[in-house]
């Protein structure tokens, strides 16, 4: 069943097409890698998807269902949930604070606090960071924090998940604990679209590949597909 | 030794709190006409740092409009005062401070940062010439007189507006919707990504804190009986809220009371006692405490319990 589906989404910035007639979907239960050059407009992309940007002209669906011109907060509580490029945490709340609001209104039905409490506790656990609980997110380094905004994300109980460069940025012990966590997550039953430039990680997880660049997508396929393909290629490296 | 000590902030806290209310809920059995006076001044400070803090504290977005709800709250007491008991006045004046404040919200609380503060300080200057030009070429008059109520009445009235607005600040506080308030004052579009709907938080928020504002103009209205355009919309009701809130420190409950109380306590005695140079020593204090408080007085506190008890360990 498809998840996900984006049709002609197009998004200009003054005169420039920042995403440009760009259809895509995504599968349930699928792992979708998205990837492309610096300003290809992947972030863009997660934007339109997420409500942060309304496409003009085009049309995103989540489960068929029409979420064009939807709020953010709309769309999150439908079962889309997001993690940003630049971290987003909320600096100065203790770690469990940042997950718990996920929890309490990410959801579209209410939730009693002591459930919230004990689902943001698990998540915290999950993600591995029930040791720092209490700290001031500002406090953590860069890979637990990102691990906060995947837990925050999964806290709204989401049906998929976008991730926008979760590993970047990290040394390679923290790419490798990235990548367990991510096929952790699909395991879940969660549908996971991911933005990464992290080759060998998008290269193992993902069942498909889609690559913008300049706004427009130029391949899509298997990774296998992907590695070879003359256009990639050469849009990464010249010709 | 740790559980000693939040076993007796369990008691002392509430305790001090409950000896300051009953204090103040029979203030006119034991007090001169002066105190009453001088403390419903406090009070009304009160009332318009901690309803300023209820929405611009957690969302660090900084509001100029209390003077606007206050000179709402202020004309519907002139307008209406002679017509109606005063429990509605007070209450009209709350409501109508209410649907400005959604109406303001709505229309601009998608600016952020120092536009939303200009426009918010805009807004007093507007109503105000728009009442001044209205009151000359309609009424012919510029001024109004408002109905003349008894102090002790007067006092008791901000109280009650003062218990209940500290009652709905502590519970917003508490709850989820101060957490949302809270996220939204770190990172606003992290927050929407979270599900908080952002607008609608923000926007009733802001309109929930401009009722008690509104409600202490209606009452403030009736002691200085003769009112105009520009004692009702007096920007000065706009800025005292944030140095209020300033100088108490907005890190816990109680600063921005603190910071309120004192600061009002302060101008009085120095209005008093020292006319010449009031102004100039009100700004001294000002400038000191931003400079070496920028926690405010709860910043000052928690710096010297933490020597205190730093010490005490130091010892053993």
């Amino acid at each position: 069943m498809r998840i996900l589906e984006g049709e002609g989404v197009t998004k200009y910035f003054g005169g420039l097409a920042a995403v440009s007639n760009v259809d895509f979907n995504v599968d349930q239960g699928e792992v979708v890698g998205l990837i492309g050059p610096n300003g290809a407009g992947k972030t863009t992309l997660f934007n339109l998807i997420s409500g942060a940007l309304v496409p003009k002209p085009g049309a995103t669906k989540f489960k068929g269902e029409n979420i064009t011109g939807l709020k953010p907060h709309q769309i999150c509580k439908m079962g889309v949930a997001r993690t940003f490029q630049s971290v987003k945490v909320f600096a100065n709340m203790p770690v469990l604070e940042n997950v718990l609001l996920g929890s309490l209104f990410g959801t579209s039905n209410s939730v009693s606090s002591a459930d919230a409490a004990r689902e943001a506790t698990g998540l915290l656990e999950f993600v591995g960071l029930s040791a720092v609980r209490a700290t001031p997110a500002k406090d953590l380094t860069l890979a637990n924090q990102k691990r906060l905004e995947v837990a925050r994300a999964l806290a709204t109980k989401p049906e998929i998940l976008l991730l926008d460069e979760l590993m970047a940025g990290l040394n390679p012990t923290e790419v490798a604990q990235a990548m367990e966590l991510v096929t952790r997550i699909r395991d879940k039953g969660i549908t996971i679209f991911m933005i990464e430039h992290v080759m060998k990680a998008i290269m193992s997880i993902c069942d498909r590949i889609i690559v913008l660049h300049h706004g427009k997508k130029i391949a899509e396929g298997t990774p296998q597909e992907i590695a070879v393909s003359r256009t990639v290629i050469e849009v990464y490296l010249g010709e | 030794m740790n559980i000693t000590r939040v076993d007796l902030k369990k008691v002392w806290v509430p305790g001090l709190l409950l000896i300051i209310l009953v204090l103040l809920a029979t203030l006119s059995l034991y007090a001169s006409a002066y105190t009453v006076i001088l403390l419903t001044s406090i009070l009304m400070y009160i009332v318009l740092t901690v309803s300023w803090v209820i929405f611009s504290g957690p969302t660090g977005y900084i509001s100029l409009a209390p003077a606007a709800f206050f000179g709402v709250g202020i004309y519907t007491s002139a307008i209406l005062g002679k017509e109606l008991p005063l429990p509605i006045v007070i209450f009209i004046g709350g409501l109508a401070s209410f649907c400005l404040a959604l109406l303001v919200g709505a229309l601009t609380l998608r600016l952020r940062g120092i536009y939303f503060a200009i426009f918010t300080f805009g807004l007093v200057e507007l109503i105000k010439h728009l009442l001044l030009w209205y009151e000359i070429n309609m009424t012919g008059t510029r001024g109004r007189f408002v109905i003349v109520v008894d102090n002790n009445t007067i006092y008791y009235v901000m109280f009650i507006i003062l218990v209940i607005l500290l009652l709905t600040a502590y519970f917003i506080r508490r709850s989820k919707f101060g957490l949302a308030l809270r996220s939204i004052g770190e990172y606003e579009d992290a927050a929407a990504h979270t599900g908080v709907n952002v607008n609608a938080l923000k926007t009733i928020t802001f309109a929930v804190s401009a009722v008690f504002v509104g409600a202490a103009g209606a009452i403030m209205a009736t002691r200085w009986t003769y009112i105009d355009p520009y004692i009702a919309f007096n920007p000065l009701f706009s800025f005292m809220p944030v140095l209020m809130a300033i100088f108490g420190g907005m890190g816990q409950f109680y600063g921005p009371i603190l910071g309120a109380a004192i600061f009002a306590y302060l101008e009085e005695i120095l209005l008093t006692k020292f006319p010449y140079y009031y102004m100039l020593i009100f700004g001294t204090i000002l400038v000191v405490t931003i400079l070496y408080l920028p926690e405010g007085l709860v910043g000052l506190v928690q710096k010297l319990r933490r020597r205190i008890s730093g010490g005490k360990r130091a010892h053993t």
